[in-house]
């Protein structure tokens, strides 16, 4: 079966449900908003994000799934936008920084916290900190230094704000759990 | 990257009449934690990706007659959490635990993290598998590090599973599907050293999707130990994962399986042997991991690699064995 | 003329107060734009093609494939036939198209015909690469030859330290748009916003007062950033072909790690020689680095300790087939106080003598012993020095071994040539005009505070507009020289706008200009609360006028001024646990006595100290550029293998900033610098003081801890 099918001319009719090489329209949910996008399967959601939709608190850094800068929240769960193909993230809730750093201008308790331990430099890593930080309070509401240190693993500062991230994150779960935020 | 078709089938069967005969047709998508990089680096470029996240039958982890079926799309994260893994195999637990980060921990399934392809940087560099330029033997010329220290060429990369090991020495069984069936492959078989670059590192053809893997009940003491520098985002130097089948306190049988030190999960008669019969001490440990290590062929950088293996088996040895260091 | 001088430490109301960066809540939610942020209409897409080879000639390039993909404006080669390339990843092309797959698509089209020439890459070896060695010839102090003989002590040593990469999260670009009236916007990643501004006139030869350059953001410099680059000029020209449209180019993370800034290497072989009592009568070294194709990299040695009495020195620069070096935070300083530290601590280990004594023994050998001893004493206390140092190697049983070691600094940050302007609006509403650029390190913060403090005003009250050509020129960020810059020339200009300002209100109050100040928020009568307006009734007697003084800081008069000044010391303990079974090094704590001047913002400037810190920890521990022999090209150009430490590998991290009114009367003194010097000594002091030897090449992965305590280090 095998030499058959290479043998098709790439024009072969497509198989129902496949789509592309070339642009196909997808509907990303996005901070709660659908957003319409035409997008190629190979466009990485965090591309897609930053050129095509003008979100770029996720930055591109190293764009191969191990600094952190592009971090999301999927369903809830913090992942890496420059590894998900934007074709695949249709259907799930989309959570960048933008969605819930700022309500009504106030900023959300891991922001003010930030700022208040000045856990950031140049602040290029600091949005995927803050993105890595909620999910990590959301599922560990009362960490201790040694959990703070293991949940924030993904993410890479050049700066070194390690030292405030630390103070930042315990003093987040105290103020989130004030209930000035839900 | 290059274009490619995508499809997200809902059913395994959809799933797999949309993969092809050669690898370059189309890919299977799973996490993508490898497979996108992979193809931004052009080392991978199908001409199709099939996601297969939706395919329900190959997700979730349960207890079955024969012990735990860890579903191909149960992330890192979800057999890290575990209770009935944690219970049974903390060697799997240990091993979830080291990789990468949260993120990829979150995004990573287990079936991918078995399927992905090695860090080797002349790999991932485009010089393939066993790789060459100007009929110059990169690795053994070049910096191997990170590479083999086991294993008799050519291929020196090293398996970049955490997972292998510990399956290898708790004697699971992997199962693929295909369009023609389906079969089972104990892990260790299923892990192989490509003897040209065009060759899979892994017992998995074109056209097939791992599905499940059975890690059999066992009354085994399990462990994993790894050993890496940096705390997240790094890969091991060398790993051990054991498994100890126990007569009152002395070892009766033993697996030791290292892992970082071959082209594939590296089984260590010669450690178990060393173990068998004997009470697990600070002492018969270190003795293992010696004999674990007594036929390593490091290459010109990676002597130090020999000696971290050693370690990592005594420390895996001493942890299933409760044994304090 | 106003008083410029800072008001005394006690009297200071906003300036010397923790306060929170004012950028804070822009920048970790996500709503800053940093350049590489941007989407401006029209934007196009710039991509870039770099030679594979390490060493190549160009024979032929053939862009017509590419020009007729779709999507594609335009392709601007750099390197046409005939070029000789001297480093991998050295551009070749660039590409402007609609979208950025649609650039990277056409870049592959490009056909080159390359013909491949020899390479050097690896220079650790010198007798390897002595035919692309240049040494600079024999130095002499003193009589070495004599004092060789005279001393009671002698001790040799190897030490090495790789090239690093500067890694700047945000990758270098800049989005430029040239059109057609001649006209350059220019949205840079810069260090150096004012002078960019001339450096890209001239590359592409335009009148300057026709480049206007704006940056709000840079996500990381470390001495990177200062030029449009070959990138920057590619996407004007890009951009001119296209009529004028924008054209971003910022480059991949795998160019980016090879091309976009590394720091010079050091390797060195030197002899130490001391009298009985431990007092450093010797310093022979021959050193060599490099710096890339062009050479470079001469790390000043012996470091801090200069004053030895007899000295033997000769540096050869090697140039090999790698990227050129870039300025990186405290150029060849840290590698210097490594060599010179790890030297000293090698020479107290043969004379079995406490390093921390042999350090404070010979501190008249500094230009600042009062100053170093006083640190060396303050560190070693802090550092639990009594409790927890022991002789190198005497660690007890069991694999985890424990030990500490020192390491030592030096640094200038006198303020830069800056100029700022001071407006004050009638409605009340103050802005500080500078075309300075905020690095993360509290720039805007810190002017806000000068300004604040000099107008009796708070933070919130002033407007800080940086970061772009339109405001007043002010110095790169470079050398730790900004702090001290533009809070002098903010000064200035805050005091004379004010003086303007009182010359407005005083027949309103009665009383001559001269007898007026402000404070808390009211312009009155030299004490006499009684007699005040507030801020905003006080401008209101501007009319329709706006006040707009400006001030500057000329680093030739600013010593007389007093406002700000350079020379600082500093001293870090590392305390660190060896494991010598898997070779792995952890980070327990590190301590930093860090010399400073008039500190505006304790936070921010603490914040600079972590960060140096946790820096000098990676290169200590893990970074280092790993290049591959046969095919010359970087093996670890990504973020996987380029390693970087994590928030739980960097320990705890003790700073002491020396604050007081002694050396607050020194004036503001920068501080990005200092503190990144001594920590890679200090780590590999107290790696050896665990392990028993010195592990002679940084950075002390598993592999060099452990080839060291095997004896397979050669
Ligand atoms: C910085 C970093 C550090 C890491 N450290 C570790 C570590 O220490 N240990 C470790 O084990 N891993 C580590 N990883 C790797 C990570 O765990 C794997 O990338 C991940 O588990 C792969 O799963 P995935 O679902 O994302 O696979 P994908 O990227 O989707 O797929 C990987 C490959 O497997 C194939 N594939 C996937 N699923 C199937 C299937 N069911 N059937 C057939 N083929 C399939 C794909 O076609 C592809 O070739 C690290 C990754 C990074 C980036
Ligand atoms: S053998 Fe090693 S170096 Fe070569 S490709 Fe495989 S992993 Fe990479
Ligand atoms: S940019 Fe996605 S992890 Fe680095
Ligand atoms: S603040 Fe600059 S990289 Fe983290």
């Amino acid at each position: 079966m095998a030499p058959a099918l290479l043998e098709q001319p790439a024009q072969a009719q497509t198989p129902a449900g496949v789509l592309g090489p070339g642009a196909v329209p997808v509907t990303l949910t996005i901070n709660g908003k659908p957003m319409k996008v035409s997008v190629e399967p190979r466009e990485t959601l965090l591309d897609v994000l930053r050129n095509k939709l003008d979100l770029t608190g996720a930055k591109r850094v190293c764009d191969r799934g191990t600094c952190g800068a592009c971090s999301v929240l999927v369903n809830g769960k913090v992942m890496y936008a420059c590894t998900i193909l934007a074709i695949d993230a249709q259907g799930k809730q989309i959570t960048t920084v933008e969605g819930f750093a700022l309500s009504g201008g106030r900023p959300h308790p891991v922001v003010q916290a930030f700022v208040n331990h000045d856990a950031q430099q140049c602040g290029y890593c600091t949005p995927g900190f803050v993105v890595a930080a909620k999910a990590f309070l959301d599922s560990n509401p009362n960490p201790t230094y040694e959990q703070v240190k293991d949940g924030l693993g993904g993410n890479l500062c050049r700066c070194g704000t390690y030292i405030g991230i630390r103070q930042a994150v315990l003093e987040a779960a105290k103020t989130m759990k004030g209930g000035s935020n839900a | 990257m290059q274009p490619f078709e995508y499809a997200s089938p809902k059913t395994l069967k959809e799933a797999l009449a949309l993969l092809g005969g050669g690898w370059s047709d189309a890919a299977v998508l799973a996490g993508g934690t490898d497979l996108i990089s992979l193809m931004k680096d052009e080392v991978m470029s199908p001409k199709r990706v099939v996601n297969i996240k939706e395919i329900a039958e190959l997700k979730g982890i349960s207890k079955t007659a024969a012990g735990i079926r860890i579903g191909a799309l149960a992330t890192v994260d979800e057999v890290l959490s575990n209770p009935l893994i944690r219970a049974s195999f903390p060697a799997l637990t240990e091993a979830a635990r080291g990789v990468a980060s949260p993120q990829i921990r979150n995004m990573g399934t287990f079936g991918g993290d078995l399927c992905q392809r090695p860090r080797c940087w002349y790999f991932r560099a485009g010089f393939g598998l066993i790789p060459r330029h100007e009929g110059k033997d990169l690795v053994a010329e070049g910096d191997n590090r990170y590479h083999a220290i086991f294993g008799n060429g050519p291929a020196r990369f090293v398996s970049a599973s955490s997972f292998g090991p510990a399956l290898v020495a708790l004697g699971a069984k992997i199962k693929l599907a295909s369009p023609s069936g389906t079969r089972e492959v104990d892990a260790e078989k299923f892990f192989l050293a490509p003897s040209s670059s065009d060759v899979r590192e892994v017992d998995l053809k074109p056209n097939e999707i791992l599905t499940e893997v059975i890690v059999p009940a066992t009354a085994a003491k399990n462990a994993t130990y790894e050993v890496r520098q940096k705390d997240a985002l790094d890969w091991p130097l060398a790993t051990a994962s054991v498994a100890l089948t126990m007569k009152g306190s002395t070892v009766a049988s033993a697996r030791v399986v290292l892992g970082h030190v071959a082209p594939t999960p590296w089984v260590s008669a010669e450690a178990a042997k060393a173990i068998e019969g004997k009470a697990v001490t600070a002492e018969t440990a270190e003795a293992a991991g010696k004999a674990a290590v007594a036929a390593a062929r490091p290459l010109s950088m990676n002597a130090y690699k020999v000696q971290i293996a050693a370690a990592a088996v005594k420390r895996a040895l001493m942890a299933a064995a409760g044994v304090k260091a | 003329m106003p008083e410029y001088r800072w008001p005394e430490m006690s009297k200071r109301k906003v300036m010397g107060k923790r306060l929170n960066r004012l950028d804070g809540v822009e920048k970790a939610s996500g709503r800053a734009k940093y350049s590489s942020d941007l989407n401006k209409p029209g934007m196009l897409h710039g991509a870039t093609l770099v030679c594979p080879y390490a060493h190549a000639r160009v024979k032929s390039i053939d862009t017509s494939a590419a020009e007729k993909h779709p999507g594609v404006t335009g392709v601007h080669v750099v390197s046409p036939a005939g070029t000789e390339i001297q480093w991998a990843h050295w551009e070749v092309a660039f590409v402007a198209a609609e979208t950025e797959l649609a650039a990277r698509d056409a870049l592959k089209k490009i056909k080159v015909e390359y013909e491949v020439l020899p390479h050097v890459v690896h220079e650790k070896d010198l007798n390897k690469v002595q035919s692309r060695a240049k040494a600079a010839g024999e130095q002499i102090e003193g009589d070495p030859d004599q004092a060789l003989k005279e001393a009671a002590v002698v001790s040799e040593g190897f030490y090495g330290i790789p090239v690093l990469e500067h890694s700047c999260l945000e990758p270098h670009g800049n989005v430029v748009s040239w059109t057609p009236d001649n006209k350059v916007e220019l949205n840079p990643t810069t260090q150096a916003v004012t002078s960019i501004r001339g450096d890209m006139a001239r590359a592409v030869n335009v009148p300057v007062a026709n480049v206007h350059v704006h940056q709000d953001h840079i996500g990381g410099g470390f001495g990177s950033k200062f030029q449009p680059d070959r990138w920057g000029v590619a996407a004007a020209h890009l951009s001119k072909a296209a009529g004028g449209r924008p054209v971003k180019i910022f480059l991949d993370r795998q160019i980016e790690q090879v091309i976009a800034g590394c720091r010079p290497s050091a390797f060195a072989r030197i002899k130490l020689a001391a009298n009985k009592e431990g007092k450093i009568t010797l310093w022979e070294s021959q050193s060599w680095a490099t710096g890339g194709f062009t050479g470079g990299g001469s790390p000043p040695i012996p470091y801090v300790y200069t004053r030895i009495p007899n000295q033997r020195k000769n540096h050869s620069a090697v140039s090999t087939n790698t990227a050129p070096i870039r300025a990186w935070r405290a150029p060849n300083h840290p590698q210097a106080s490594y060599l010179t530290c790890a030297a000293m601590d090698d020479l107290a280990a043969k004379m079995k003598m406490d390093p921390l004594e042999l350090f404070l023994k010979n501190v008249d050998l500094t230009a600042r012993a009062d100053t170093y001893e006083r640190q060396l004493k303050k560190a070693a206390e802090m550092a639990e020095w009594k409790k927890l140092w022991h002789p190198r190697g005497d660690s007890g049983r069991g694999p985890l071994k424990r030990g500490l070691g020192i390491g030592v600094c030096t640094w200038g940050g006198a303020g830069h040539d800056s100029t700022a302007r001071c407006n004050i609006h009638p409605d009340g509403t103050v802005e500080v005009e500078l075309g300075s650029q905020d690095l993360g390190t509290g720039t805007r913060t810190v002017i806000a505070q000068v300004a604040a403090e000099s107008l009796g005003l708070r933070v919130n009250d002033i407007r800080v507009k940086i970061g772009d050509t339109n405001y007043p020129p002010s110095g790169t960020s470079g050398g730790s020289t900004t702090v001290g810059g533009v809070s002098s020339s903010t000064r200035k200009a805050t005091l004379n706008a004010l003086e303007k300002l009182f010359e407005e209100v005083a027949p309103a109050l009665g009383a001559p200009a001269t007898e007026l100040e402000a404070v808390d928020g009211k312009i009155q009568v030299k004490g006499n609360p009684a007699k005040s307006l507030d801020w905003k009734a006080a401008c209101a007697k501007l009319g329709v006028k706006t006040i707009s003084e400006t001030g500057q800081n000329i680093p030739r008069d600013a010593p007389k001024e007093g406002l700000n000044t350079g020379g600082v010391g500093g001293v870090q303990i590392a305390d660190v646990t060896v494991d010598v079974e898997t070779g792995i090094v952890k980070m327990n704590r590190i301590v930093a006595v860090q010399d400073c001047g008039t500190v505006i913002n304790p936070k921010t400037a603490e914040s600079q100290i972590y960060g140096a810190i946790i820096m000098s920890i990676c290169g200590a521990l893990m970074e280092e550029r790993v290049l591959d022999a046969v095919t010359g090209r970087m093996l670890n150009n990504e973020m996987e293998f380029y390693k970087l430490a994590g928030i739980k590998d960097v320990g705890e991290i003790l700073v002491h900033l020396e604050i007081d009114e002694i050396n607050d009367k020194r004036g503001v003194i920068g501080l990005g610098e200092p503190p990144a010097i001594g920590g890679i000594a200090a780590i590999a002091n107290a790696v050896a003081n665990a392990i028993g030897v010195r592990v002679p090449i940084v950075p002390m992965t598993p592999m060099n801890v452990l080839n060291t305590l095997s004896g397979r280090m050669s």
